[in-house]
């Protein structure tokens, strides 16, 4: 479990990463969001990883750690409406630069 | 319990909510709402500052749930600095603004509020995932600020900004679950007194989410070699917004040296990068000024200069004395207030110069240049640390209490250097000036706003000692944890 769990959250911040760094918008909108999955998954196990239990004390033996899901609640709030915004800004972006270019170049500039 | 702590909070979430209802009202009521809320911020961090001054540290429990496990804000003298620090800033850049900045969009002054309500909000809590969320707020609110009216160079430079600051999320997200994992707690005094018992591989673990800390708050802070973003969003966005954002890389500063000072200070743990911090600062203070030297544009050349005072503020901080950091806090004040103040001088420099704008090029006579060479100049001086300014006295103060020869020598020849830089500047702008400009008279109310953040020079100089004083009285406080630590995990009860 606990193995399945980390090697999930290397792939998607790894391709994260490498999508970031790509340079056209729309790559590195994917490479935050996979980012951001991949943290929020983070997030969520850094209270520690139970089965079949649930979050509220007294009606568990062992109830699970209700603040991290609180924690990535809010995170995956936070992380949806900045990508949203980006998403926008991008857009944005095209129509006014010409160019899907992270740095606005046009694709005659691009070898 | 009294509930003034909340207010820097509460006042310009209420206005920002009542400036989006009026939207569609008339514009003088939006300005009146904005400035209002704004002005009405500096009594109350008066009040909180008079308070905190007296040496008590006030902790508000929020909903009523005792720490460590509600939110708490605490109000010490560091926190209440800082507050009254961002409301006499923001007073003279929103003055500004509503002198037809806030008349692109629909939204600015509604935006202006939710920014102050962000970085208020960080100053205040006691909660380390509550400073990611006032974080988040007070970069939502900057992303839109800095777009604010539209242009090509602004969304180029919006897009870098954004996209650096969502990843400088994501680290703060891991950074924040390596805490939660190993401590098991949020609450930085909590997380003070945790991380000093742990060993092994928890300790490991908590060291490199330290160090993960420090990485975003130099982000923020605008630290080698995370500042290539801030030139071109400061000099692209508008003078008001560029001169608000003078405070932010200050809350960037401030979240390193509250978590140093309360986690990092003493302890198994102290020190933490305390190294790596120190060098990454005299290198952002060196590339710093050579980036001031080089710049194009006036506008440019002042983010430069923010630039410089990071690097000099976090070497004060890394130095780790209660001395350094004290001379640190005055040269903060300082920088903060004129490099706001040189912002807004820039952009009227700009619009007195028709179509060249700020470029630093011989052109038409600025309209007023009578009422803006004279304030450059104050500006300059100030900035530069020549005396008989307050940058002299900053400098003087953290030279005496730094006592390390390569600090004295990148301090001086950056200041130097950016000496240089502002010369050529002046007598480009004003001096080779010929013939008349096809722009608008001066804007008297403009030139005041500028020069009511610039006469913090002359002013923070003639109060030097007991500026001086308060801000030793602060780092004393920030180095003794102790203090703030007592304070907020041995509060009982009281109401929320």
């Amino acid at each position: 479990m606990e193995a399945m769990i980390a090697i999930v959250i290397a792939v998607m911040v790894g391709t994260g990463v490498y999508l970031v760094l790509r340079a056209r918008t729309f790559p590195v909108i994917l490479g935050i969001t996979l980012l951001s999955y991949g943290v929020n998954v983070f997030v969520f196990v850094s209270g520690r990883l139970k089965l079949d239990q649930v979050a509220v004390v007294g009606v568990s033996d062992s109830p699970t750690d209700p603040l991290p899901q609180a924690l990535v609640l809010t995170a995956i709030v936070i992380g949806f409406a900045m990508t949203a915004f980006l998403v926008v800004l991008a857009l944005r972006g095209q129509g006014e630069l010409k160019s899907d270019h992270v740095d606005g170049r046009r694709d005659e500039e691009i070898d | 319990m009294d509930h003034l702590i909340i207010a820097p909070i509460l006042i310009p979430a209420f206005a920002g909510m009542l400036l989006l209802l009026e939207v569609r009202e008339r514009l003088w009521l939006r300005r009146a709402t904005g400035l209002i809320a704004t002005l009405a911020l500096v009594p109350v961090t008066l009040m909180l500052f008079q308070r905190a001054f007296a040496g008590e540290i006030t902790v508000y429990d929020l909903g009523n749930w005792p720490a460590p496990f509600g939110i708490v804000l605490v109000l010490d003298r560091l926190s209440a600095l800082m507050l009254l620090l961002t409301s006499l800033l923001a007073v003279p850049a929103l003055l500004y603004a509503s002198q037809g900045d806030d008349r692109i969009g629909a939204n600015f002054q509604a935006l202006f509020q939710l920014q102050l309500m962000g970085i208020n909000g960080a100053f205040l809590t006691g909660d380390l995932f509550n400073l990611f969320v006032f974080f988040e707020v007070l970069l939502i609110a900057s992303y839109g600020l800095a777009l604010h009216g539209r242009g090509p160079a602004r969304v180029g430079a919006g897009i870098h900004y954004v996209v650096l600051n969502l990843i400088g999320s994501a680290l703060f997200l891991i950074a924040l679950a390596l805490i939660y994992g190993t401590t098991g707690t949020l609450n930085m005094a909590d997380f003070a007194v945790k991380v000093n018992q742990l060993d092994g591989q928890a300790r490991t673990l908590a060291e490199v989410a330290g160090l993960m800390l420090w990485i975003v708050f130099g982000l923020k802070a605008a630290l080698f070699p995370l500042y290539f973003w801030l030139p071109a969003t400061y000099a692209n966005a508008s003078a008001g917004v560029a001169a608000l954002f003078a405070v932010m890389t200050k809350v960037g500063i401030y979240a390193i040296a509250r978590v140093y000072g309360l986690a990092f200070g003493a302890g198994e743990l102290a020190g933490l990068g305390r190294n790596a911090l120190w060098v990454v600062a005299l290198v952002t203070l060196v590339l710093a000024a050579l980036g001031a030297l080089s710049a194009r544009r006036l506008g440019e050349q002042i983010a430069y200069l923010v630039v410089m005072s990071v690097g000099t503020l976090v070497a004060g901080v890394a130095w780790g004395t209660p001395a350094a950091f004290g001379a640190s806090l005055y040269y903060l004040i300082h920088s903060t207030l004129v490099c706001g103040g040189l912002f807004l001088l820039a952009d009227l420099i700009g619009r007195g110069r028709g179509d060249l704008g700020d470029r630093i090029m011989a052109g038409p006579v600025p309209a007023g240049r009578g009422g803006l060479a004279p304030l450059f100049f104050i500006g300059a001086v100030a900035v530069v640390g020549l005396p008989p300014l307050s940058g002299f006295f900053g400098k003087v103060a953290l030279m005496q209490a730094v006592p390390a020869p390569l600090y004295w020598a990148l301090l001086l020849s950056a200041g130097l250097v950016a000496l240089v830089g502002l010369s050529r500047s002046g007598s480009t702008l004003f001096w080779r000036a010929t013939g008349e400009a096809d722009a608008p008279r001066l804007d008297y109310w403009r030139l005041f706003a500028a020069a009511l953040l610039l006469a913090a020079a002359p002013a923070m100089a003639v109060w030097g000692g007991p500026l001086l004083a308060i801000s030793d009285a602060t780092a004393g406080q920030w180095a003794d944890p102790s203090q703030y630590i007592n304070a907020v995990l041995n509060t009982a009860g009281g109401g929320g």
